[in-house]
């Protein structure tokens, strides 16, 4: 009886603010679905962190002809040079940090460079002379790579250590700058919401204040007062939740999987499991940000 | 049944109070007249007793609650003990004669048999017993106001509030609207009617109450709307009233 009585409320209410509700609808939906990419965008993230870091690897670059900088004089590494570096790698104080290393001749590094830059002009200029030769080390613990930078960085003939984790991090704090940005819109659309949201059940209110105002008289409970305008905002926000997450899902399957998937083989992106658990997130998050304005809205209106 | 201990109201931006340290007892049972000037202070008594306003000063008792120490929440409860009319009746256009007496009764979370029952005994009472499927603007004044009381009595309050129920209605219609009050009071009910009427007033001679300025100058029970003894008002409170004007 009573939830009849409640639910046919909130119907008519959804019914005679029709406009309100379809912008409460579109604003949900336009920032839930921005909330939504950005938390994709910190699984990205997150996904391939552990994936490119766990295959970071520390280079040992020795020295070229034309190298001026570290332990080089414009001379190339010797084979005692190179030989005295893979003995530290080998030895008892570094051995337990290492995984696995190999080594890059120049000619092997040029053959990289050709596959890498194939097509490119830069291909062309390259000669293998200037390619220096390399260690590639596998450590056990990526984040320890100033181990071999100390133990390693003064020795004769060793031009630089790189650890490829630095150079990764330039593209997170890319990748990390979009989410956050990401972020901000969201917030921004989430308070336009909320304040559209209150606004929808405020005009609501008003329209029905006779109704109210006998409820009051007669001795309704503030509660069930209240109940069918909260419903009617929670309705409007979790229309606009569904849409965001089918646009998550659909931006997932059909962008991320259907095209960077192809087009970028060799990197993993976030799939349709992660975007399915980002739905529920969005759902939850639109009917908590609709329950709470629409109780505030409704609160203030009915106070004496 | 209500009692009021030197209760004054003040509103906000208004330096004169619009009840200045009233004092007066209610009984079960009683028919009481309240009578003065428009802005004397008569709703605000009746919106004391709903505990729609807190008053500034004193103490409340209705019904054996100190209506000052009924919490927010509780408010609702309290109400559903009382039962008001208005001048301009307060019905639903768009409900019927049946839903808007129902209305009170669903809000409360009565039963759907329970409803089936009151609503009918309640028009009945009221005379308006072929007309439950009408609607408002279907009715005449006098219906409408009908339409009102049985709201107000359908869930059997303690009390009835009335704030000029016959303001807008013409002498004979009125003098039905009276009679309909008069037999809902035989039945146990305490009314408490603010009124302009001076016929009516004088027609019932009940217990009346006249407040002016916000002070209760003459409190006699069977007496009529013009004060003839002026019991109070001779005792200087008619001078403080000129001088607060």
């Amino acid at each position: 009886m009573r939830l009849g009585l409640v639910l046919s409320e909130v119907g008519q209410g959804l019914r005679r603010n029709v406009s309100m509700v379809i912008a409460v609808v579109l604003v949900t939906f336009i920032s839930l679905t921005f909330v939504g990419a950005a938390i994709l965008l910190q699984m990205q993230i997150t996904q391939m962190k552990s994936f490119w870091f766990d295959r970071a690897q520390v280079a040992v670059y020795m020295c070229t002809e034309f190298a001026t900088v570290g332990g080089c004089d414009q001379q190339a590494a010797t084979p005692e040079q190179v030989a005295l570096v893979e003995a530290q790698l080998e030895s008892a104080t570094l051995a337990p940090f290492i995984d696995t290393y190999y080594f890059e001749t120049q000619d092997e590094a040029f053959a990289n460079f050709q596959d890498q830059f194939a097509g490119q002009a830069v291909a062309d200029l390259i000669t293998p002379e200037l390619l220096p030769e390399a260690f590639w080390v596998n450590l056990i613990d990526p984040t320890q790579s100033a181990i071999l930078a100390d133990s390693l960085g003064g020795l004769a003939g060793v031009e630089s250590i790189v650890d490829q984790r630095s150079l990764l991090d330039q593209i997170f704090d890319i990748l990390n700058a979009s989410s956050l940005t990401a972020i901000g819109i969201a917030a921004l659309m989430l308070v336009a919401a909320a304040l559209l949201i209150a606004t929808t059940i405020r005009l609501s209110a008003f329209s029905r204040r006779r109704e109210i105002g006998i409820m009051r008289l007669v001795g309704a409970s503030n509660r069930f007062i209240q109940t069918p305008f909260i419903i009617e905002g929670v309705v409007a926000a979790l229309l606009g939740s569904v849409l965001a997450g089918v646009a998550v899902v659909a931006i997932v399957q059909f962008f991320v999987q259907g095209f960077l998937a192809e087009s970028l083989p060799l990197t993993s992106f976030v799939g349709l499991s992660d975007a399915l658990l980002v739905v529920p997130i969005l759902l939850g998050a639109g009917a908590l940000l609709a329950a709470l304005s629409a109780n505030v809205a409704i609160t203030r209106y009915l106070r004496v | 049944m209500i009692r009021f201990e030197e209760v004054t109201k003040v509103y906000r931006g208004n330096a004169r109070p619009a009840l200045n340290s009233v004092d007066l007892e209610i009984l079960s049972g009683e028919f009481v007249f309240l009578v003065g000037a428009s802005g004397s202070g008569k709703s605000t008594f009746l919106r004391l007793v709903l505990k729609e306003e807190k008053p500034s000063n004193g103490a409340i008792h209705v019904l054996g609650q100190d209506l000052g120490r009924i919490s927010s929440r509780k408010v609702p409860y309290f109400r559903r003990n009382l039962g008001v009319v208005f001048q301009d009746f307060r019905l639903l256009p768009n409900k019927t004669v049946f839903d808007n007496v129902a209305f009170t009764l669903q809000v409360i979370g009565k039963s759907k048999g329970f409803i089936h029952d009151a609503v009918p005994d309640a028009l009945q009472t009221v005379g308006l017993d072929g007309k439950a499927q009408r609607f408002p603007h279907e009715l005449s004044g006098g219906e409408q106001q009908r339409v009102a009381i049985a709201r107000a009595v359908v869930n059997k309050p303690a009390i009835m509030l009335a704030d000029e129920p016959t303001g807008n209605l013409d002498p004979e219609t009125s003098a039905g609207i009276m009679a309909l009050l008069e037999r809902i009071n035989a039945n146990g009910t305490t009314v408490i009617m603010a009124t302009h009427d001076a016929g009516i007033v004088d027609r019932l001679q009940r217990r009346v109450i006249e407040v002016i300025g916000g002070r209760i100058v003459r409190d006699e029970r069977g007496g009529g709307y013009r004060t003839q003894a002026t019991p109070i008002a001779t005792q200087g409170f008619g001078m403080n009233v000129a001088e607060q004007r």
